[in-house]
C-alpha cells in the first residue's frame, strides 16, 4: 500500500478534540496510557472529518499519538490498520457503509449497492465519488440484522432499507441534509411494522391491568 | 521441579517450562514456526500442536504451560492430522518458488512440510500476493513468502529495541511491514535472516549468491567489535560468503552485529596481496625477498630507542606476540596496542576488563555508562543491556548515562550530565539514580573509550571506583568496573604487555616522530598525516587503507578469516578461531612475516609453528594458557586475577583530578569502523543511509 499518497505534513490536535483527550486518558493509569490508542485514534479521525470533511487518520496524527501515548508508532499502525473503522486513507464526506453479510444480503442488500453506486456514480467498493462527497464500502455485519439491511453513513444506522428510498438519502444528503437515523419504514425500533402484532388481547394491555 | 510424561516417559523440568521446552527436555522434537527461545511466546503459526491427556483437542504446546503430571503426547494420529492440517493451512499462500529462494536448502519451512506435510497438493485457488517492503540495503524481503510467525516482529521489538516491523491490516491481508517506509535503523537487522523461518527475509548483499550446501564451514570470531562474538564462516571455492553467528549463550547468545555480518565484501576488496618497498618516492611492487632485504638493510644500524611498532585493532594475539618478540629482539621498549592512547590502570588484569562480564550485565541492578554508547560500540552487548532493561520491568534497572547519546540507547537512560564533572555530583549524592546506586547490591559502571582516551582518563576511572565504593550494600565478591573495548585485539595486547616499556614511547608519541622506523601491524585508526616526513614507515597489514598509502614498506598479512587465531574479548575470555580461507596472492599469516623476517634479521624469534607460538604467548601470561578454542565456553573466561606481565606494570596509574568538557562518541559512524568495513561497498551503503551524513541531511 503506498501511504505516502495525499498525506498531510502535520497534524495538531484542536482545543475540542484535546478536551475530549483529557477525558480518554483518565480513563486508563498514567503507565497504561497506551491503552487509550482507539478513543485517541477515534478522536483524530472525527477531527478530520470536523475540519475537513473527510474522516481519516493521516500519518502525521497516528505519529503524534505515539508521541502522546509513549509507544513505537508502528504500534499505531497495527492497530489502525487492523480495524476497518479507521480510515487510513481519506474518505469522502459522506462515508456510505453497507452492510452484505447474509441477513442483510437476503433482505435486498444488493439493491442498496446498486443504488448507492447509480446515486453516486462510485463503480467499486472502496471507491470515493468524482464529487468527493461520498465513499462506498463494503462492510461485515453491523449487528442489526433484525433491521437489515443496513446502510451505515458516517456514524448513524438507516435501517430498512431499500433501492429508491437509498437513493432519496443520498439526494438529501447531497444537499447538505442529514435525514434521521434508524428504521426507514413505518417502525420503531425493531418492532414490527405498522406497530404492535402480539399480545393484542386486552388481557395483556398494560394499561387494563392497571 | 515438574514432573511431566512425554510418549511415556517420565521427565523432570522447572514449573516454568512450556509443554515444548518439556518436550524437547525429553528429547521429542517439535515443530515449530513462532516459537523462538528468545523471544516472547506468539503462539499464532500453531506448528507445535500436540496432545495433552484429558484436554479435548491439540494445545499449541509453546504456550502451554506443564503442571505436575501432565501426560504429552507427542506422536499419535491425532497429531500427526494436526501437523499436516496447519502445514497445509501454512502452504495456502506460500509460493513454489523454493528453487529461486535464497532460503532453500537451510528453510525451516521446507524441512518441516517434508516431515510434518502430507504429500499431496490440494491447491487450486489463486494464492494471494504481497508487496515487497524496502527496510534498507541489508534485508531483503520477499514477502509473499511471509506466513506471519511475527519473529521479525518480536526480534525488532524486544532484543534490537528498534520497533518499526509491524503486522498491519488483519486476515487475509494481514502483512509484516514497516507501514511507512523506511530503513530498519538497528545495529542487529541481520539477525531478522536468521530469525525468519522463511525466505521472507534474507541478505541482499548475498542474494542469489550462493546456496547452504556448498559452503565449507569454519568456526571464528568476530573483530568488528570486542564483544568476540563467535561466528561460523561460510566459505566456496576460497572465498568468504557470509558469515553467521554460532550460539554462545556467555557471549552473543545467538546474535551478530551487522558490521560484522555485512563486512565481508570488504575483505575481497582494496587488498594487499603482494609486498610493496617505496623506491625514489613511489611504491613498487617487490618480492618478499626483496622487500625484507630492503627492510633490514634500512634497519641496520637504527638503535633500537629509534624502532617503534603501533599494533591495530583487528590482530590476533599470535601477531602481536610476534610482533612484541621482534621489538624486543631489536631492543626497542616502543610498542602499543593503544593507537588511539588510551590509558588503563594496568597495575592488574581487573584494570583493563569488562569485568562483571557479560552474564554479568544479567544481574545488576543499576548501571552507569561514562563515555560509552553501547549500542555503537557493541551492539550485540547493547542487547544485553537491553534484555536487563526488559526483564526488570519499568524502572527497576536504572540506567545512567553520563555523555549525550547520538541515537536512541534502545532502553531508557538518565542523562546525567555531559562530561566527568558529573561523576563528582554523582559522588555527593542527592539525585534519584545517585540514591539508586548507592543502595545498589549489584552496581555496574561501563566505562568506554569516550573518556579513557582523554587526557583526564586516570581521574575518571578513580572517580568511578569511589563512587562504586561508597556503595552500601555491594554484594560480596562483585565487580562494578567495566571496561568496554572496541578494538578486538586490544586486550590480548594488554595481556601480552604490548605498552611501552621503560623509557618507551607510546603510541601518539612514536606517530608525532619520536621514532625514525614505524612498524605499523594493521594501524590505521588515527590520523596518517601527522607521522612524519622523516619517518619510515612499515605497514603490515590487509588492508590498502590510509597507513598502507603512507608506507615505505608493505608487507601484506591476512585478515582475521584467513588465519588461525587467539582474540580476547572485552571480559577478557581467550576465543580461537579457525582459518576459512587462505590469504589472497602472496600475503601471508602475520606471525610468521615476523617470524620469517626475524631470521633475515639474524634475530631468529624461538618459534616455528602455531602451537610454539601459543606456548610462548602461554609464558608471557598464562591467561593464554587455558583458551582451548572457541568451543569450551566453560573454560574460556581464563586467569581472572593473574597479574599483568611486567612491562604492562611498569606504566603506574597516574591519580589524576578530572577535568570539564563533554566527552566526545567513541564511534562517529558505525558502519566504517575499520580497514575492513571501510572497504565493504555495503558498509559504504549503510553508512550513506544511516551515518552522520544521512542523519545530517535528514534533518
Amino acid at each position: 500500500m503506498n501511504t505516502q499518497q495525499a498525506q498531510p505534513d502535520s497534524f495538531v490536535f484542536d482545543s475540542a478534540s484535546e478536551a475530549e483527550i483529557v477525558v480518554a486518558l483518565s480513563k486508563y493509569p498514567p503507565e497504561r496510557k497506551a491503552s487509550a490508542v482507539m478513543p485517541l485514534l477515534y478522536i483524530a479521525q472525527r477531527q478530520m472529518g470536523r475540519l475537513t470533511g473527510s474522516a481519516w487518520v493521516p500519518v502525521v496524527a497516528m505519529d503524534e499519538i505515539a508521541r502522546r501515548l509513549g509507544m513505537a508508532a508502528i504500534r499505531v499502525y497495527e492497530v489502525a490498520s487492523f480495524y476497518t473503522m479507521f480510515n487510513t486513507k481519506p474518505v469522502g464526506r459522506y462515508h456510505l457503509q453497507v452492510c452484505t453479510t447474509t441477513p442483510c444480503w437476503l433482505r435486498g442488500s444488493d439493491d442498496v449497492v446498486a443504488a448507492c453506486k447509480r446515486a453516486t456514480g462510485i463503480t467499486a467498493f472502496g471507491e470515493t465519488s468524482a464529487d468527493g462527497q461520498f465513499t462506498l464500502t463494503q462492510v461485515e455485519c453491523l449487528g442489526a440484522c433484525s433491521n437489515a439491511p443496513i446502510l451505515q453513513v458516517d456514524d448513524d444506522y438507516y435501517e430498512d432499507m431499500d433501492g429508491p428510498r437509498t437513493v432519496a438519502l443520498i439526494e438529501s444528503l447531497r444537499k447538505g441534509e442529514r435525514p434521521p437515523a434508524g428504521p426507514t419504514i413505518n417502525r420503531s425500533g425493531s418492532a414490527p411494522e405498522g406497530g404492535r402484532k402480539t399480545l393484542m388481547d386486552p388481557v395483556h394491555s398494560i394499561s387494563e391491568n392497571k | 521441579m515438574v514432573r511431566v510424561i512425554v510418549d511415556g516417559t517420565p521427565v523432570d523440568v522447572p514449573p516454568d517450562f512450556s509443554a515444548l521446552q518439556a518436550c524437547e527436555a525429553a528429547g521429542k522434537e517439535i515443530p515449530r514456526f513462532c516459537y523462538h527461545e528468545r523471544l516472547s511466546v506468539a503462539g499464532n503459526c500453531r506448528m507445535c500442536l500436540v496432545q495433552v491427556a484429558r484436554a479435548p483437542k491439540p494445545v499449541a504446546s509453546c504456550g502451554f504451560p506443564v503442571s505436575e503430571g501432565m501426560e504429552i503426547l507427542t506422536d499419535t494420529e491425532v497429531v500427526r492430522r494436526a501437523r499436516r492440517a496447519v502445514m497445509e493451512f501454512l502452504l495456502i499462500n506460500h509460493p513454489l518458488d523454493c528453487p529461486i529462494c535464497d532460503q532453500g536448502g537451510e528453510c525451516d519451512l521446507q524441512d518441516q512440510a517434508y516431515g510434518y506435510g502430507t504429500g499431496i497438493s490440494r491447491y487450486h485457488e489463486a494464492k494471494r500476493a504481497v508487496t515487497d517492503k524496502d527496510i534498507g540495503p541489508l534485508v531483503k524481503t520477499v514477502m509473499t513468502r511471509c506466513i506471519q510467525c511475527t519473529r521479525c516482529v518480536r526480534f525488532t521489538t524486544e532484543v534490537a529495541g528498534t520497533p518499526e516491523l509491524g503486522m498491519v491490516f488483519r486476515g487475509e491481508n494481514a502483512e509484516i511491514t514497516t507501514y511507512v517506509e523506511k530503513a530498519l535503523t538497528s545495529e542487529l537487522s541481520g539477525n531478522l535472516i536468521d530469525v525468519c523461518p522463511v525466505g521472507a527475509l534474507t541478505s541482499k548483499p548475498a542474494a542469489f549468491h550462493g546456496r547452504s550446501w556448498e559452503y565449507k564451514k569454519t568456526d571464528s570470531i568476530d573483530v568488528m567489535d570486542a564483544v568476540g562474538t563467535n561466528i561460523q564462516v561460510h566459505a566456496r571455492s576460497g572465498e568468504v560468503m557470509r558469515i553467521v553467528p554460532r550460539v554462545n549463550d556467555e557471549v552473543n547468545e545467538e546474535w551478530l552485529s551487522d558490521k560484522g555480518r555485512f563486512s565481508i565484501d570488504g575483505l575481497k576488496r582494496r587488498r594487499l596481496d603482494r609486498p610493496w618497498v617505496r623506491v625514489h618516492g613511489k611504491l613498487v611492487e617487490a618480492s618478499w625477498q626483496d622487500a625484507f632485504v630492503a627492510l633490514a638493510r634500512r634497519l641496520d644500524g637504527v638503535a633500537g630507542y629509534q624502532i617503534g611498532a603501533v599494533a591495530g585493532d583487528l590482530c590476533d594475539a599470535e601477531s602481536l606476540c610476534a610482533l612484541k618478540d621482534l621489538m624486543a629482539a631489536l631492543g626497542s621498549p616502543n610498542v602499543d596496542c593503544r593507537q588511539d592512547n588510551a590509558w588503563y590502570d594496568l597495575t592488574s588484569r581487573e584494570g583493563y576488563l569488562f569485568n562483571s562480564g557479560i552474564t554479568g550485565i544479567g544481574e545488576a541492578d543499576v548501571l552507569l555508562l561514562v563515555g560509552t554508547h553501547p549500542r555503537h560500540e557493541a551492539p550485540v552487548l547493547n542487547a544485553r543491556i537491553r534484555k536487563r532493561f526488559l526483564a526488570a520491568g519499568r524502572g527497576h534497572f536504572p540506567i545512567g548515562m553520563i555523555g549525550q547519546p547520538p541515537t536512541d540507547p534502545t532502553y531508557d537512560v538518565t542523562v546525567l550530565g555531559d562530561g566527568p564533572e558529573a561523576l563528582g555530583a554523582l559522588q555527593a549524592g542527592g539525585s534519584e539514580f545517585a540514591e539508586a546506586f548507592r543502595k545498589a547490591k549489584r552496581p555496574m559502571i561501563i566505562l568506554g573509550h569516550g573518556a579513557l582516551t582523554r587526557p583526564d582518563a586516570a581521574g575518571i576511572y578513580a572517580a568511578c571506583q569511589t563512587l562504586l565504593s561508597q556503595g552500601e550494600a555491594v554484594a560480596e565478591g562483585w565487580q562494578g568496573l567495566n571496561i568496554l573495548h572496541t578494538a578486538a585485539s586490544r586486550v590480548a595486547g594488554l595481556d601480552l604487555g604490548l605498552v611501552p616499556g621503560l623509557r618507551g614511547r607510546s603510541a601518539s608519541g612514536m606517530l608525532r616522530g619520536g621514532v625514525d622506523i614505524l612498524w605499523l601491524l594493521g594501524a590505521d585508526e588515527f590520523p596518517v598525516d601527522k607521522i612524519g616526513t622523516e619517518t619510515f614507515v612499515v605497514y603490515q597489514g590487509h588492508h590498502g587503507d590510509a597507513a598502507a598509502a603512507r608506507a615505505d614498506i608493505i608487507l601484506p598479512g591476512a585478515a582475521y578469516t584467513e588465519k588461525p587465531g587467539t582474540y580476547v574479548n572485552t571480559e577478557g575470555r581467550v576465543q580461537r578461531s579457525f582459518r576459512a580461507v587462505f590469504p589472497p596472492g602472496e600475503a601471508r599469516e602475520d606471525w610468521r612475516i615476523l617470524r620469517a623476517f626475524s631470521e633475515v634479521l639474524g634475530k631468529t624469534l624461538p618459534y616455528d609453528t602455531l602451537e610454539a607460538v601459543r606456548e610462548r604467548m602461554a609464558a608471557i601470561n598464562p591467561v593464554f594458557r587455558q583458551g582451548g578454542g572457541g568451543l569450551q565456553p566453560a573454560a574460556q573466561i581464563a586467569g581472572q586475577g593473574t597479574s599483568a606481565p611486567a612491562a604492562a606494570a611498569s606504566v603506574s596509574a597516574p591519580e589524576g583530578r578530572v577535568e570539564a568538557g563533554a566527552f566526545r562518541p567513541v564511534v562517529r559512524d558505525y558502519y566504517l569502523t575499520n580497514a575492513i568495513s571501510r572497504a565493504s561497498p555495503t558498509m559504504a551503503e549503510c553508512s550513506r543511509v544511516y551515518g552522520p551524513a544521512a542523519a545530517v541531511a535528514a534533518e
